[in-house]
């Protein structure tokens, strides 16, 4: 259901919001305002800021994170693994829209750097959301290689032509960012599968491998699941490998046209 | 399945992240266009009805046409109508951008863009000219 405002529980309580102070003597100070929410207090959110001397600060909005929890505040929750965009984890909102924090630099931003939680998300503690939905959406359309004919003695082979359909497909990592600013996504997200399960799903229908492409189309075939999508593109613009998830949706969509004859 | 609104109200009662295009996410040409294409939708059928008692009138006697008109050609009726007008040439032109995608063209964001701004354009060019004829004629 479309829902404009945030539930009583998740509005930012805009008076306890903390302030730390730039060391005294930094000349380059820039200020990271960050959503906060604290599970053990159980309290609303509230928007921290820090200012940084960003002339001992790493380029990247991570640096910054980072040195936010090292130096200044070590509560500030946040994933990150690879710091160089192959493993999604630091996926979040940064000055407005979805990206990862390790390849967003500091210097994109202008004025203040506000930093939020993935839009429309149970938060889990400050800048983590719950992905456990997400994560079963995209089990739901078996991102992996079905076949019926026997397993060949060697690899299953595909012509440089079609392995080149995989290109701008294979490339996700499931960040979740253009999930999170597709605002179908957010008014029915329960039934509606989002970009990136779509994605995946085009993925394997577009892999001259999979024999299962008759099923895979089959399952998206819902008012629902797939057709929720209506081309807003706020996904292909967000999205922080430059891929086009709402290309993907339509092919899947011309190709169910296409197959009633 | 568990839902993103039930995983988030359970007994663990955690918040839902902030979303709403404006205070957290960035209007974007994508969105705006996207929400004003459906806002037109919406207005362009109510105003069809407005537009239908105007030919419901003109069947129905001087003494009605004359009442109805009276009302449209006033400056709120004609602000009313230069609005929708514009309204319906924008769901027009946009509609077919639509049509393009669904077909399967101009879903790259380049030209997604480069289309988006012409259909503004466009439609308010459309609009003037439409209305620089009607007062002509």
């Amino acid at each position: 259901m479309v829902q404009l405002t945030l539930p009583k529980n998740s509005t930012i309580d805009k008076k306890a919001g903390k302030k730390f102070a730039a060391p005294a003597g930094a000349k380059n100070v820039r200020s990271f305002k960050i959503y906060r929410y604290d599970p053990d207090t159980g309290a609303n959110p509230r928007i921290d800021t820090y200012d940084l001397d960003m002339d001992a600060c790493g380029p990247m909005v991570l640096d910054a994170l980072i040195k936010i929890k090292n130096e200044i505040d070590p509560t500030l929750t946040f994933r990150r693994s690879c710091r160089e965009g192959i493993c999604g984890s630091c996926a979040m909102n940064i000055d407005g829209t979805n990206t990862l924090a390790c390849t967003k630099g500091c210097e994109e931003v202008k004025g203040d750097v506000k930093i939020y939680p993935l839009p429309h998300m149970p938060v889990v503690k400050d800048l983590v959301p719950d992905l456990t939905h997400f994560y079963a959406q995209l089990a739901s359309v078996e991102p992996w290689l079905k076949t019926d004919s026997p397993a060949p003695t060697r690899e299953r082979l595909q012509s440089e032509e079609d392995r080149a359909k995989l290109d701008g497909l294979y490339e996700c990592i499931l960040c979740a960012c253009c999930s999170t600013s597709c605002p179908s996504y957010w008014w029915n997200g329960d039934r509606y599968l989002g970009p990136a399960v779509l994605l995946q799903a085009y993925r394997w229908i577009a892999d001259s491998r999979d024999e299962a492409t008759g099923d895979r189309l089959d399952a998206l075939e819902d008012p629902f699941k797939l057709y929720r999508c209506h081309t807003i593109m706020n996904c292909t613009k967000t999205c922080p490998k430059g891929l086009n998830p709402a290309e993907a949706i339509a092919k899947t969509k011309r190709l169910l046209v296409e197959r009633q004859g | 399945m568990s839902t993103n609104k039930a995983v988030a109200s359970k007994a663990t009662n955690r918040p839902l992240s902030p979303f709403m295009i404006g205070p957290f996410y960035k209007p974007q040409l994508t969105s705006m266009l996207s929400i004003t294409h459906r806002l037109t939708g919406l207005v362009v059928t109510l105003g069809s009805l407005f537009i239908a008692g105007w030919l419901i009138s003109l069947a129905a006697g001087p003494y009605w046409y004359e009442g109805y008109a009276h009302h449209m050609l006033a400056w709120y009726g004609q602000v009313l109508l230069f609005l929708w007008s514009w309204c319906t040439l924008f769901h027009l032109c946009n509609g077919v951008r639509h049509l393009g995608w669904d077909v399967g063209f101009g879903l790259d964001l380049k030209t997604a863009y480069l289309t988006g701004y012409s259909v503004v354009i466009v439609s308010a060019v459309l609009t003037i000219a439409v209305w620089i004829l009607a007062y002509a004629a």
